[in-house]
């Protein structure tokens, strides 16, 4: 057959069922982008985790005269016992860096970070405890230091950024679960309604295939008007979805959080441009299975 | 070129077998009136003739294939090798008739020059020069039929089948459509015509296959056809 005849019969065809074709166009743009949303959060998550696992730390802080922890026992930690920690620490298999940080430090630190804020006047050095800073070679084990140092003589509280982290992460995940879940329902929708659709559209034409199967057309030469018209309908609507996604990944991260420093951590277009094979591929798939099943009936001889 | 050995058809869904035991055999440029009342059995032979049914006993052989044998996936290879007419024209109401007649090419693939060449061709061969830019809603009954024969051997099928082509039509038009497809018949055509009317087959003379409620009762070289009681 002529690409100009399939042309053809494909815009007539289109024209004829075009409120169809927009509802495909319309269901196949929600679905793709609904899941590209859920991989591209996926993707976040993934690129915030390397990011912060690089730069997570355990906290070791240590007693000072004024700490209330049991563990203190009202007293500040000794030289002793501070090297004890340190030696320790450097001992272990688990931890890439230590950075010790001294009291006179940790003020400083805390007067630059609060410096335009009226609190730093009550505050003296000496109030912020010394610390270890514990750099992990697997982020994940922190908890081999937690148990290790929680009760040692002197530490007053072991603080682990993974836990907030992790709370972070799960969220993403639930969003990412809960997305994918709806794109899922919405892509089931996207192909009853392009069964439906191709359904009609073979109605409308049910001369044309009596005619076609009379004269002796192949029947692939019968599905091919159809087949390319979900093409074409469904890739409309997968390019409008990433184009959506595109868009709000630039409203987000480029308008929104651009003050912050964290472009590292932060998907960009490359992402956008990764999936969209997949979601084209498959849409192409759904597109050309749910045609060749739903026109199995017209093409028994 | 079409032949009926011992073919029985049973309708599923119907107790009443719609032939039974039929042995005819057409040769290869024969010019065939099948006839007989309505609800003989005159379209159930042809839609076993096209493979569009298949016999339920016996064997129908057309143009060399045994159609009991031969796999779905092969009828639409078959089919272009037969033109079929039908009472109803079946033409494309949004398209011309031009490209009512290119269609029937254009789906089986054949090149554009080709069907540039073959279309006007046989339009003029049918008698509709001039008239292929026209929509069939402008054409009268007997025109349509024309085109409808047009697109049914433009691809210059070896065998004709005609399912009452002139059931719709006026008898003085019907006449003509006949004559039509005497033409065609004699450029080496074989055509088998099912029809119900008496005065265009008695004006022919040519064989008559006659059946009643499915069973062969005559079957006549130059023959006429006296439609029975209340037939027209
Ligand atoms: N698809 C079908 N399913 C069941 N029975 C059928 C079917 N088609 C035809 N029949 C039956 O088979 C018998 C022969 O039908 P057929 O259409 O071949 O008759 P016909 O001679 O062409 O009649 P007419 O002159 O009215 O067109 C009839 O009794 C009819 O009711
Ligand atoms: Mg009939």
């Amino acid at each position: 057959m002529k690409a100009g005849f399939i042309a053809g019969e494909v815009w007539s065809g289109l024209r004829r069922n075009l409120s169809m074709a927009l509802s495909v166009i319309l269901v196949t743009m929600v679905s793709m982008f609904l899941l590209g949303m859920g991989l591209l959060a996926q993707r976040q998550a993934d690129t915030m985790k390397g990011y912060w696992y690089d730069r997570i730390q355990v906290s070791i802080y240590l007693c000072t005269d004024t700490s209330l922890q049991p563990n203190c026992q009202g007293q500040a930690a000794t030289e002793a016992q501070q090297e004890s920690i340190e030696n320790q620490l450097k001992a272990m298999p688990e931890v890439k860096e230590v950075f010790h940080e001294s009291e006179a430090e940790a003020f400083a630190r805390f007067k630059e970070q609060f410096r335009n804020s009226p609190i730093t006047g009550n505050v003296q050095q000496g109030d912020i405890p010394q610390s270890f800073r514990v750099q992990l070679s697997d982020p994940t084990k922190y908890a081999v230091v937690t148990s290790q140092f929680e009760r040692a003589p002197g530490v007053a509280s072991v603080q682990d950024q993974e836990k907030v982290l992790k709370r972070f992460f799960q969220i993403i995940n639930w969003i990412t679960v809960f997305s994918v879940f709806l794109a899922g329902l919405m892509v089931v929708c996207a192909a009853l309604l392009m069964a439906t659709t191709i359904r009609q559209a073979a109605f409308i034409r049910r001369r044309e295939i009596g005619i076609m199967r009379l004269v002796g057309a192949s029947n692939w030469t019968i599905r091919m008007p159809f087949i390319i018209e979900m093409l074409v309908v469904a890739t409309l609507g997968v390019g409008l979805a990433v184009g959506m996604l595109w868009l709000g990944l630039r409203l987000i991260f480029n308008l929104g959080f651009n003050q912050v420093v964290l472009n590292k951590a932060l998907i960009g277009a490359n992402d956008v441009w990764a999936l969209t094979p997949w979601l084209f591929g498959g849409v192409i798939v759904i597109a050309v299975l749910t045609s060749v099943v739903t026109l199995r009936r017209y093409l028994r001889v | 070129m079409i032949r009926f050995d011992n073919v029985s058809k049973v309708y599923p869904r119907s107790t009443r077998p719609a032939l039974t035991d039929v042995n005819v055999n057409v040769e290869r440029g024969e010019f065939v009136f099948v006839v007989g009342p309505s609800g003989s059995g005159k379209s159930t032979m042809l839609r076993l003739a096209l493979r569009e049914e298949k016999a339920t006993s016996g064997t129908v052989l057309v143009a060399g294939q045994d159609l009991s044998g031969l796999s779905a996936r092969k009828v639409p290879r078959f089919r272009r090798g037969i033109g079929a007419v039908f009472q109803d024209f079946r033409l494309l109401p949004g398209k011309t008739v031009d490209q009512n007649v290119a269609f029937a090419l254009q789906v089986i693939g054949k090149p554009t020059s080709a069907i540039r060449q073959l279309v006007p061709e046989t339009l003029e061969m049918v008698g509709l020069e001039g008239k292929g830019k026209r929509l069939p809603h402008q054409l009268s009954g007997g025109e349509q039929q024309r085109v409808a024969i047009a697109r049914a051997v433009v691809n210059k099928p070896q065998i004709l089948l005609c399912d009452e082509p002139t059931g719709n039509l006026d008898p003085k038009i019907s006449l003509d459509i006949v004559h039509l497809l005497d033409r065609i018949n004699r450029s080496g055509t074989t055509v088998v015509m099912a029809t119900h009317d008496a005065d265009t087959v008695n004006e022919m003379r040519r064989r008559v296959v006659q059946l009643e409620d499915g069973v062969v009762v005559r079957d006549a070289e130059d023959a006429t056809y006296l439609a029975p009681e209340g037939e027209k």
